[in-house]
């Protein structure tokens, strides 16, 4: 599990994931927050339809792929949250 | 075999041309050594498009149109054969493929080319044409400024990476061996050839060089001509996104995993295999002008690779006088002709000791000056 090593208080927002509202911390990307929420099922890949959640953290691997205001492909350890982001699993695009 | 012999055959270059003659060898009981430089050289079977393509080839000559059709007619066949052997699915898919005209001036030349190449066929060339509002039924995300397109059905597409990874596999299942070395010297001894590959020296009954730009080097060791140019083409790979284009094009596929690949640019740079930003905008925005949705879409990479031509932009298959059982084949089409390379040619070299009397017109001396 992932856990929080920054003792620094930030501001928290207000964030959805799959129509759920999660409070996360400001500055924090989409991927660390949602990890720190309890997710680790953000995508089902195109190839093979298989579970994937964040691997690399810095852009290379495409396992974090999510869906952020209805646009699909969104690298979620590259992006920030931002207040009343609302943020979906990513279907398999083939099915 | 002549007893001096390791091999029947060795085949020279590892690409798509050499890995598609090699496997038609090995399936015809040959002994068969295929011996590929490695990732030094320059690759051109891996920066491919994927295209199984027809329509337009062929222009000023029937015997290439013939050729490229008879390998498409072919690829069903080959790609089940293929499948068999390797278990390898590599996304094989022949529907036909659709070739956009932006303006009325390009859909009218499309007509007069398409319709001289389909009465000079002995293979029974046919295309449609369509326009906007018949392609849009086809391709419902057409932007306003595409006239329309020409369709054949024998065009069709393949992941390349794929095809080359069963081919090499097949290859070599059917007992042949796979060498990564680099040529440097081939020589004749009469009766049987001498393959210098790195500090081994390999012999074989038959030679045949595949070795895309560096034939040119090689041909002339044993008795072949050879006279090839580089023309650079870049591809543009996107995310993967909902399937929406069920045809591949000229310029845009759709790969059976979602990203899609567009491409063709034609430039005159030398060996340098690189990409530049003019040309990658030039290709978006073609693109773009034909769907125009996919501006919202990412690209993820891109690449140059080098096609393989000669001034009249036909292939060449030769076959040595001077040392016989050496054979050349130089092509920037490996794709489409792979069925023809793997089914008929290779079988030619063995069971006849030459090639078809129609590639005769395919021979390097044609460049004579």
């Amino acid at each position: 599990m992932i856990k929080r090593i920054d003792s620094q208080k930030s501001e928290m927002i207000r964030i959805y994931f799959e129509g759920k509202v999660i409070y996360v911390h400001k500055g924090d990307t989409v991927a660390s927050a949602l990890l720190e929420a309890g997710v680790t099922h953000f995508q089902n890949t195109t190839s093979r339809g298989s579970q994937r959640g964040p691997f690399c953290m810095m852009g290379v691997c495409f396992d974090c792929l999510v869906e952020i205001d209805e646009q699909p492909n969104q690298q979620a350890c590259m992006i920030n949250v931002y207040q009343e982001m609302k943020i979906k699993r990513q279907a398999n695009l083939l099915k | 075999m002549n007893k001096m012999c390791d091999f029947d055959s060795i085949v020279i270059g590892g690409g798509m041309i050499g890995s598609s003659i090699a496997f038609g060898l090995a399936k015809q009981d040959e002994k068969v050594a295929m011996i590929d430089e490695g990732d030094n050289a320059l690759r051109a079977a891996r920066g491919n498009f994927g295209l199984i393509w027809v329509q337009g080839k062929g222009e000023k000559n029937s015997s290439y149109a013939d050729l490229t059709l008879q390998s498409a007619k072919k690829w069903p066949r080959f790609n089940n054969e293929l499948m068999a052997l390797t278990k390898i699915d590599i996304g094989f898919e022949q529907k036909g493929g659709f070739d956009f005209c932006l303006n009325q001036e390009e859909f009218d030349e499309r007509i007069i080319l398409l319709k001289h190449i389909a009465e000079n066929s002995n293979e029974q060339f046919s295309y449609e044409m369509f326009n906007h509002e018949e392609l849009a039924k086809k391709l419902p995300k057409i932007g306003p400024e595409v006239v329309g397109a020409s369709y054949s059905s024998w065009d069709g597409h393949v992941n390349p990476l794929l095809l080359l990874r069963s081919l090499h596999k097949g290859f070599q299942e059917l007992g042949g061996k796979l060498l990564t070395h680099s040529v440097s010297d081939i020589k004749y001894n009469d009766s049987y050839f001498s393959v210098q590959a790195k500090n081994s020296i390999i012999n074989s009954n038959k030679v045949i060089l595949a070795a895309g730009f560096s034939n040119q080097n090689l041909a002339p060791k044993i008795g072949l001509k050879m006279s090839l140019f580089p023309q650079r083409g870049q591809i543009l790979v996107t995310e993967k996104i909902k399937p929406f284009l069920d045809y591949p094009t000229g310029l845009i596929r759709q790969t059976n995993e979602g990203g899609l690949l567009l491409g063709d640019s034609h430039e005159d740079v030398g060996f340098d295999d690189g990409t530049n930003l003019q040309t990658m905008q030039q290709i978006a925005q073609r693109v773009t002008t034909i769907f125009p949705f996919l501006r919202d879409v990412k690209m993820i990479r891109a690449w140059g690779s080098l096609r393989i031509l000669t001034d009249d932009r036909l292939p060449i298959y030769d076959y040595s006088k001077t040392c016989p059982g050496a054979y050349t084949v130089s092509s920037h089409s490996g794709v489409t002709l792979a069925a023809i390379h793997a089914l008929d040619i290779a079988s030619y070299i063995v069971k006849d000791g030459k090639l078809p009397i129609s590639l005769n017109c395919f021979s390097a001396e044609r460049f004579n000056d």
